[in-house]
């Protein structure tokens, strides 16, 4: 039987210590159906999610929903939308009881009076062409400003094909900006022009994205092996789909057999009773899905998978590691 | 008493490599002691596999709450043990 202090010298065997324990139960939660945005490709839109269930207006309501997720099991609570931050009062609700992250396109900064250690990840389509492309408008300019050396915000990086040979003057932009940066992969819901990725192309992102956490360490938040499995939907010997997604919304997961999944994971709807099928768009093809959170936790779930050998072991504590630095459970 | 328990700790030890597939150990060669965690690799979902089966086996049902105390097969075996005798 291969052992894990036996696969790790002792500074890795220190670092999967660390994380070993941390038994992370995530679930996702619409907070609002409203935006102060409309890009496209955003698969909340685009596949009519925001038409799903209205939204509870009752705070109380939306307290007492938290203390049932935490009765659930739940410790940590990613918030996404439409855009938390036009309900701050539901954000608070969540953020007083559970670690919480929450998901912005910094149009709107985040009280830090109020939120003061409230993990952001702000959302970031490319350089000002492609932003002002498919967002309608350069919201990074605006987003840097507001959280201009904020050590409990990062950018959520979303490349598309046309950020191919661009990525670093925005990574750079970031790093001047004293921000982090996580980078994902768009999957094209609305058939974009131009945005859909070819093998080729997934090569070149993924070489790409590898020389940037090499030659911005302190600023990518990233792991190679994370970059291979997005990029190539491969992860020892298997493919991503529908069949070996582990972020299911458990109420809806009829699978047989059942793959290796995020226990009890649910997406909630912003009516605090309708779920969603799985943590992106039912729409997506999950075949081609590039979900950055859902191949992260893909690899987590997956660690016995991955005690093959020490490097294999070693990709598996980077990921974990980079997961748990994205929603603060471990410092950066 | 104690052979009782020896007996639990064999079993547990028989589903957990049947269950996960563990290679190159047996029953009776499984330390007891050992940390599933932090060296067999196990994880919530594993002891969650493994307890499904303890539960038909045994009809005890194992809490959730109380997986991050169960961290060798020693301890599954006298939390099982605990209970048949409660």
């Amino acid at each position: 039987m291969k052992l894990v202090s036996h696969l790790l010298d002792d500074e890795w065997y220190a670092r999967y210590k660390r994380i070993s324990r941390l038994n992370i139960r995530s679930s996702i939660y619409d907070v609002t159906n409203r935006c102060n945005l409309r890009c496209k490709g955003c698969f909340f839109f685009s596949s009519d999610e925001h038409k799903a269930a209205p939204e509870e207006m009752d705070l109380t309501k939306w307290e007492r929903f938290v203390h049932k997720e935490i009765d659930r099991g739940v410790n940590l609570a990613i918030l996404i939308g439409g855009e938390p931050t036009l309900c701050l009062d539901r954000v608070e609700a969540f953020y007083k009881r559970v670690s919480t992250f929450c998901a912005t396109n910094g149009l709107i900064k985040l009280p830090r009076d109020r939120f003061p250690d409230l993990m952001v990840g702000i959302s970031l389509w490319g350089d000002e062409t492609d932003e002002k492309t498919l967002r309608g408008k350069d919201a990074f300019s605006i987003s840097s400003k507001h959280y201009e050396g904020d050590p409990y915000a990062y950018y959520l990086y979303t490349l598309t094909p046309k950020q191919i040979g661009k990525t670093e003057r925005v990574i750079q932009k970031i790093a001047d900006a004293g921000l982090k940066v996580h980078l994902q992969l768009l999957s094209n819901d609305e058939g974009v022009d131009g945005f859909s990725w070819t093998p080729a192309e997934l090569v070149d992102i993924r070489a790409e994205m590898d020389a940037m956490l090499d030659a911005y360490p302190r600023t990518v938040v990233s792991s190679k092996y994370y970059h291979e499995v997005i990029c190539t939907g491969r992860m020892q010997g298997q493919r991503f789909g529908w069949q070996a997604c582990p972020s299911v919304t458990i109420t809806q997961d009829n699978r047989d057999p059942q793959p290796r999944r995020l226990t009890n994971f649910i997406r909630w709807a912003s009516d605090l009773e309708t779920t969603h099928r799985c943590c992106t768009s039912e729409t997506r093809d999950c075949a081609t899905c590039k979900d950055g959170a859902a191949h992260m936790s893909w690899v987590m779930v997956n660690k016995r998978a991955h005690m093959n050998s020490s490097k294999d072991l070693q990709n598996w504590i980077e990921v974990y590691e980079m997961f748990a630095k994205l929603y603060q459970f471990i410092p950066w | 008493m104690a052979k009782e328990l020896d007996k639990i700790i064999v079993h547990v030890a028989e589903i957990m490599i049947n269950e996960l597939k563990l290679e190159d150990v047996t029953p009776e060669n499984f330390d007891p002691e050992m940390d599933l965690v932090d060296e067999v690799g196990i994880d919530s979902m594993d002891l969650a596999t493994v307890a499904l089966v303890l539960r038909d086996a045994y009809s005890v049902r194992i809490d959730e709450d109380d997986y991050p105390k169960l961290t060798n097969i020693r301890l599954i075996a006298e939390y099982i043990h605990r209970k048949l005798a409660a």
